[in-house]
């Protein structure tokens, strides 16, 4: 979707600015999982808007359909069955790209221009630009891409970019009956929660809160938890979310030092054959018997 | 052996030099694909291979052809390559290798240590570059392993590379920068005065008869 703007923050594998002269407002997606029924509107959506099916599964006992995210299934309904406070509790969290301020997708990617983080906050993956390695997969922290069987490309959420820059909200806030979805500004999503928050506390769950992990610079989307304090009860929301430190340390500062090493050997090479010069036989050398 | 003249010594004979060069042509093509994905600054590599998705699929390819070609070279050379007490003095006095004082050096037989010790480096990094290379394969192999196992061996692959890089820089650089040397894998044979100078260790065994 590389056209539809030029507001673009980062892009993959690029050491130069990518066009951002303009001021788009950041935009976020709040998921309110107080408010989910677990319908998968959402989830028809988008696969509806975006033109893929999901190939029909089986039951294994759960509402949870299908059971894994895949490269046509961007968005996914998880449910679990827990006990919190000598209570059963059925939670519903709708997994997908949190698209992150910091992507590891997007610092782990060697294609340039295949992931596109907009200055709206939005991160896109440019299929067209994609090579197939993988190398955005190791860098998530949440296992969001799937690289799909059909292409060897990898897929996910795109936030409805298409729509989002033609002024419409994604397609799964569209859908949602209970208005569990959101989309808006991250300022007035942030304030919604704040509300929300508070209501929650009132009714007794003193540890409602927003999930807008700081470990990766913050999300473009956000969850609403009533137990904010144990994210990891939604299926295994991560509790400090952060880009792997193997893939910093691969992706970061010694990249550049390698290839200035390997650089200074070639030069090192180059001034040693000026300065001291090549080894040679000579021909006296050659002609003395041992 | 044989193959010795009165001008020349053999070096390698035929066979180990096409083991060489196989293993030479695979190894710099790994370099320009692999690179190719390193850094940005290096994406352009990926041209010459027909792109970004052609550089991904044909690498780990040519991976596994070279190591097997390496395999066998390494097998040919190992016993020529165990360090000796020479060798330690030899390394401490790099300041004299690097001057071409080489009459000041320990004597050194058929290969010096400097040679000796990039063999053993690539004896360990090339099965790990096999290694990792085989667990970020994509889309073939990735998904049986640990996504942590996946994070590291993209580390360490890049990082065995490096290595690998540099040491083949310096390689190549001592072939130039020594005179004489290049015939040794492009005819199989050297000068005697070559030999005398350069590995005076070995040329008595030639003269001894004690060579193979
Ligand atoms: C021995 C067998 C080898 C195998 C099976 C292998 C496999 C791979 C694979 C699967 C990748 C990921 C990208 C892709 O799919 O093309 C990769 C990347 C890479 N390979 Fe290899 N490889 C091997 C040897 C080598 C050697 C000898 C070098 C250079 C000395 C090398 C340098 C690289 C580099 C620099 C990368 C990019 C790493 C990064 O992005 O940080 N590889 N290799
Ligand atoms: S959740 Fe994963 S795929 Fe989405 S922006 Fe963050 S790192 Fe990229």
């Amino acid at each position: 979707m590389a056209l539809q703007s030029l507001d673009i923050w980062r892009r993959s594998a690029t050491t130069t600015p990518s066009p951002q002269q303009r001021e788009p407002i950041e935009v976020a997606k709040l998921i309110d999982v107080t408010k989910c029924i677990g319908c998968k509107a959402c989830q028809s959506a988008c696969q509806e808007w975006n033109d893929v099916r999901e190939e029909i599964g089986v039951n294994v006992g759960t509402y949870q359909n299908p059971h894994d995210l895949t490269a046509n299934s961007w968005t996914l309904m998880r449910f679990a069955e827990i006990e919190e406070n000598g209570n059963l509790e059925w939670l519903i969290r709708k997994d997908g790209c949190m698209h992150c301020a910091d992507p590891g997708c997007l610092k782990a990617c060697p294609s340039p221009g295949a992931i596109i983080q907009y200055k709206n906050g939005i991160v896109d993956f440019a299929e067209e630009n994609c090579i197939g390695c993988g190398y955005c997969i190791k860098g998530c922290p949440f296992n969001i891409p799937r690289l799909s069987e059909k292409d060897n490309k990898v897929y996910k959420c795109t936030l409805c970019s298409d729509r989002v820059s033609v002024g419409l909200e994604p397609a799964c806030i569209k859908a949602c009956p209970t208005q569990a979805l959101v989309f808006g500004s991250k300022d007035d999503m942030k304030d919604h929660a704040a509300e929300r928050i508070a209501e929650l506390k009132e009714r007794g769950f003193e540890n409602a809160g927003l999930y807008d992990p700081q470990g990766v610079g913050g999300t473009h989307v956000m969850y609403v938890l009533h137990h904010a304090d144990k994210p990891e009860l939604y299926n295994g929301l991560a509790k400090d979310p952060q880009i792997n430190p193997m893939v910093s340390i691969w992706k970061g500062i010694t990249k550049p030092l390698a290839l200035m090493a390997m650089a200074g050997a070639i030069l090192g090479g180059f001034f040693h054959y000026i300065g001291i010069g090549p080894n040679e036989v000579e021909e006296d050398e050659e002609e003395e018997k041992a | 052996m044989s193959a010795h003249s009165d001008k020349y010594i053999q070096r390698y004979n035929a066979v180990e030099r096409l083991n060489h060069w196989m293993t030479a042509i695979t190894f710099i093509l790994l370099m320009l694909s692999g690179f190719a994905l390193f850094h940005p600054a290096l994406f352009w590599l990926t041209n010459l291979f027909g792109g970004g998705t052609w550089t991904r699929i044909l690498h780990p390819y040519i991976g596994v052809v070279m190591f097997v070609s390496f395999s066998s070279l390494a097998l040919r050379f190992w016993h020529h390559n165990i360090l000796s007490k020479n060798d330690i003095q030899w390394l401490k006095q790099m300041q004299d290798v690097v001057q071409n004082h080489e009459h000041k050096l320990p004597e050194v037989d058929r290969y010096n240590a400097g040679q000796k010790l990039l063999f053993w480096t690539m004896v360990t990094t090339i099965p790990l570059l096999l290694l990792t290379g085989i667990v970020i394969w994509q889309p073939w192999f990735t998904p049986f392993f640990p996504r942590n196992l996946d994070r590291f061996a993209v580390l360490l692959h890049a990082f065995c590379a490096f290595v690998m890089g540099t040491g083949i820089i310096v390689h190549i650089y001592a072939a130039i920068w020594v005179k004489g040397t290049m015939r040794a894998m492009v005819r199989g044979t050297v000068t005697r005065g070559w030999v005398k100078k350069h590995h005076p260790g070995w040329y008595k065994r030639i003269e001894q008869g004690q060579d193979h």
